[in-house]
């Protein structure tokens, strides 16, 4: 079944309300803190104070002599015992050497790197008293020089032997004589140094795990709030603990939200699993947030240059990047591909620039690890073009949509000269949606009525692309991604034809027990209440490699819709048997399957049962039962698309900013659910306005102890803070996946900032104001206007 | 230390040591799980209960300090038969929620808005939520909750009065 068969069936474009809405509503969804096991004890970390320090000694006799202690490990405990985390992602330099790999170790080996770093973990019968034991675990350090800015790192101190200079690698792409070649014959050249500002993803529920062990059967389970429980298992089973994985369960049961910060493996992970085994009993952790500040990690802060060639007439021939990233102190998960693979292919965005290219710095530093943020390198590479196309415009004397209009790409497929071929898209048409449903005719005249009360207003594009619904498996593979990246989708049928499907995606707030079950059910004509979606479970789900990048319907519900197709073929040889036709004369529509040309037919549940009771039954053609399982592994990425518009109100006398009105228009292809998509919008809006207007990660850059370390510090955005949004779609359907889905869970984050920010840009044009960074925070801005009037 | 508490119109009496969190006593020792803990500055309000009907953060409190007084938690606000209270209802009806883990705080913030300021207005409801902090939803849909959850609150309690003054 195509996609364009798809918008035919019962609930899908419906804005069903969520299944999974109750549990949460009454309080009895079940987060890995609210699980408690028998014989449970309670881990508690110690973590470095100093950003860069050695160890001379930790000292934990005082500690393990506390009351209901019973063990604190240590560094020496685990050295020797486990391997490090691995980076999921190989990155090869321009000059052919693979990046620098340092070891990331579990418990902290000799060094410490970053304020936060894992040093010991206590165990003991209650938190309060590991808390007290961690207290008394003494620790002499010899703090050395540290270094948090990616400009500064290159200077030194080096933090790992592997890596004295504290550069993990360079990277680049595109033609770099063609695209010199086509500045130097230029019209007209504008530039840009812009830095992308490090966040906190923040998920309101901070992470937890609990580590327990079943001696009688040599098995181990890992509950843990995590967006990917098989790679989470994987990564810890192949690349850490060395352990059989059929002998490790991982469950991440209900998540509260991830936003990125939940797919890696982290320390804590590994260490309460080991030592469930060591000490066998069950180890809660339970992160507290002003420790998640610390130890969770972080996104974007990048540093870049850019550079746009024009021709006279405003037509892109030519863009020259440099960036330098922040890794931070080790490599996490994903982190190498955020700057390279999942930044630096997006920069063509929605035009036709002929020529690109991009070089990349990676950098260690003595900061948190930095790695996907909802969007990641997606939002880093959209920032840095919708600032710089702004900034074309306006030394050109165009106006920020036409300069857009003037460039973007209308015939597809499109390859870029970075990589990527967009399968299909309309730029054109959600621009002009989103102007319409912005009212930017009325503009003026706000802006009229602004100045009336000493208000300066502005208005801000930006036309955003993003690669989603990651990966063809052998690209991401070419790319230096150590995993492939489909999906799995297992239906199982029941005798009396409920169905239960088991997803390999994992739903941490996105609705998939009901956009799954909207599709299911529709193929199948069954009520939705009859199909129930499992998730985030190593032992129910066959595989998966979960939830990031807008990858759950597009590859994830590609994978069930596979599995339906093969459910629909012997569900079609069964029917055939039972009204004695051909099976090429079956068709199935509506939940009943009919014998083409007559007024046979019986419903699916029929079949299902026939399945399961089989008395009358083909069995020397078919086996029994109706269960089928499919992995799919996408052709390309998806491409979703869109154009937003802010528009700002400006204090001058303050700097205070207030986002008057906000409209997004998205492509996101195929949408099951409307109303899902578009809180999934909203929320990315929310973040994405959060980093442009108030969210910033700020380092000391002496001492590097973090100085936004709790919600007193580092500004979430709050009811107040955020208008209502005015949203609109136009729907091109992919053209390479069943669904026709694009996926829609970062938009949000990726359009925003830089619409913000240019619109704040247009509000202060008048008052010299050339450049900011993010966050436009009212202090900030207030600076740049004295700053541009002295 | 022994403290009485009613929690959810049931009598709970509590042995627990004086630095207990009224959020560590409702969580682990009565285990009402539905009460989240998101951060440790009293910053998100995610532990919102009501104590004697009015919204606090029970991170931010004793239990001890609370003797006698009436708590009730998400888990208590449904009908006996598991009807959803009609701020609940009104949450799901306008997807006023994603992950789930802000909600039962944000909700039980709502029920004493809407309380306090029947019929409030959009700017009011974002004001009066200041408190409450979701990651996910970006706030519209559950002014738009608030807002459908009020009324609905209002019109039942005015057919309750109805029916006491028919009665």
């Amino acid at each position: 079944m195509g996609a364009s068969d798809l918008s035919r069936l019962p609930h899908i474009g419906e804005s069903l309300r969520r299944k999974e809405d109750y549990r949460f509503l009454t309080g009895s969804g079940q987060y890995t803190d609210d699980i408690q096991l028998a014989n449970m004890r309670y881990a508690v970390f110690v973590r470095s104070p100093h950003a860069h320090a050695a160890i001379r000694s930790v000292d934990v006799s005082r500690a393990e002599g506390m009351p209901g202690v019973v063990k604190v490990f240590t560094g020496k405990d685990v050295e020797g015992k486990m391997g490090g985390l691995p980076c999921g992602w190989l990155i090869t330099s321009t000059d052919g050497t693979p990046m620098k790999e340092p070891p990331h170790p579990i418990l902290a080996q000799g060094k410490v790197r970053y304020v936060g770093d894992h040093v010991a973990m206590v165990v003991a019968d209650t938190v309060q008293n590991a808390k007290d034991a961690a207290e008394a675990v003494e620790v002499d350090y010899d703090v050395l020089p540290a270094v948090v800015d990616v400009r500064e790192a290159q200077k030194g101190p080096g933090l790992h032997e592997a890596a004295p200079d504290n550069h993990c690698y360079k990277w680049a792409i595109g033609d770099k004589a063609q695209v010199d070649a086509a500045f130097a014959r230029a019209a007209h050249v504008t530039t840009l140094d812009l830095t992308n500002n490090r966040l906190v993803p923040n998920a309101i529920e901070p992470r937890a795990a609990i580590g327990s062990f079943d001696r009688s059967k040599d098995e181990y389970t890992l509950y843990v709030a995590n967006q990917n429980p098989h790679v989470e298992r994987l990564l810890m089973t192949a690349f850490v603990l060395g352990l059989p994985e059929h002998k490790v369960r991982v469950i991440a049961p209900d998540v509260g939200g991830g936003f990125g910060s939940k797919i890696y493996l982290y320390a804590e992970d590994v260490a309460l699993t080991w030592a469930a085994k060591q000490l066998n009993c069950a180890i809660k952790w339970t992160c507290e947030r002003s420790e998640a500040f610390l130890c969770d990690a972080h996104g974007r802060d990048h540093v870049s240059h850019a550079e746009m060639a024009l021709d006279k007439d405003g037509k892109f021939l030519a863009l020259r990047v440099h960036t330098d990233a922040n890794l931070g102190a080790y490599l996490s998960t994903f982190s190498t591909a955020v700057p390279t693979i999942l930044y630096a292919t997006l920069l063509a965005g929605q035009y036709t620039t002929p020529l690109i290219h991009v070089e990349v710095d990676a950098w260690f530093t003595n900061t948190a690890p930095v790695d996907a943020y909802r969007g990641a390198g997606r939002p880093e590479a959209t920032y840095l073009l919708e600032r710089l196309v702004t900034r074309c415009a306006w030394e050109l004397g165009i106006p920020q949509d036409e300069i857009r209009k003037r460039n973007f790409i209308t015939q597809f497929p499109y390859q870029t000269p970075v990589a990527l071929q967009y399968d299909t898209g309309d730029y054109h048409a959600c621009m002009d949606k989103a102007k319409s449903l912005a009212e930017v005719g009325g503009f003026e005249a706000r802006k009229k009525a602004s100045e009336a009360k000493g208000l300066k207003r502005g208005i801000g594009y930006s036309s955003y692309i993003e690669a989603c619904g990651i990966a063809p498996s052998n690209i991401a593979g070419a790319l230096g991604a150590r995993a492939g990246l489909f999906e799995c989708g297992e239906i199982r049928v029941h005798p009396t034809g409920s169905v239960t499907v088991f997803t390999g995606s994992h739903s941490h707030g996105q609705g998939h027990e009901t956009t799954f079950a909207q599709v299911v059910a529709g193929r199948l004509g069954i009520p939705v209440e009859n199909v129930d979606v499992v998730h985030g479970d190593t032992g129910r789900v066959p595989f998966g490699m979960g939830t990031y990048g807008s990858r759950s319907i597009s590859v994830g519900g590609a994978a069930i819709m596979k599995a339906l197709d093969k459910i629909e073929a012997k569900a079609k040889k069964i029917a055939a048997h039972l009204m004695e036709a051909s099976d090429a004369d079956i068709e199935f529509e509506g939940g009943e399957f009919k014998v083409k040309g007559t007024d046979k037919k019986i419903p699916f549940g029929q079949v299902a049962l026939t399945a399961y009771v089989p008395h009358n039954y083909p069995l020397d053609k078919l086996e029994p039962g109706l269960n089928e399982t499919a992995f799919y592994d996408p052709t390309n990425f998806t491409f979703p698309a869109g154009t937003y518009i802010a528009e700002v109100e400006v204090d001058p006398a303050t700097g205070t900013v207030r986002l008057d009105r906000f409209t997004a228009v998205d492509d996101f292809g195929t949408i099951i659910n409307p109303m899902i998509v578009e809180g999934q919008v909203h929320g990315g809006l929310a973040q994405g306005i959060g980093q442009a207007l108030m969210e910033n990660c700020v380092y000391d850059r002496e001492s590097g102890q973090l100085l936004t370390g709790s919600f007193m510090d580092y500004a979430m955005p709050r009811c107040d803070d955020l208008p209502s949004f005015r949203i609109g779609n136009h729907v091109t359907p992919c053209t390479h996946n069943p669904l026709g889905t694009k996926g829609c869970g970062e938009a949000g984050a990726i359009g925003s900032p830089p619409a913000v920010i240019n619109a704040v840009l247009d509000a202060l044009k008048d008052l010299g104001v050339k450049d900011l960074d993010m966050p436009a925070s009212a202090p900030r801005v207030w600076q740049a206007i004295q700053q541009a009037a002295h | 230390m022994q403290v009485q508490l009613k929690v959810n119109g049931k009598a709970a009496s509590l042995d627990v040591p004086p630095n207990t969190l009224l959020v560590t006593a409702i969580r682990e020792h009565l285990r009402l799980t539905g009460t989240h803990v998101g951060c440790d500055t009293a910053q998100c309000g995610a532990c919102t209960v009501l104590i004697n009907g009015k919204a606090v953060k029970s991170c931010n409190t004793l239990a001890l300090q609370h003797p006698g007084a009436e708590i009730t938690t998400i888990e208590g606000i449904a009908a006996a038969d598991g009807t959803m209270h009609p701020m609940q209802a009104a949450f799901k009806d306008c997807h006023g929620l994603q992950c789930g883990y802000c909600t039962p705080g944000m909700v039980m913030s709502a029920i004493d808005l809407c309380t306090r300021h029947p019929g409030a207005s959009e700017t009011e409801i974002r004001e009066q939520l200041e408190g409450n902090m979701c990651r996910c939803t970006g706030y519209q849909n559950i002014v738009k909750a608030v807002q459908q959850g009020g009324a609905a609150m209002a019109s039942s309690q005015g057919q309750a009065s109805t029916a006491t003054a028919s009665a």
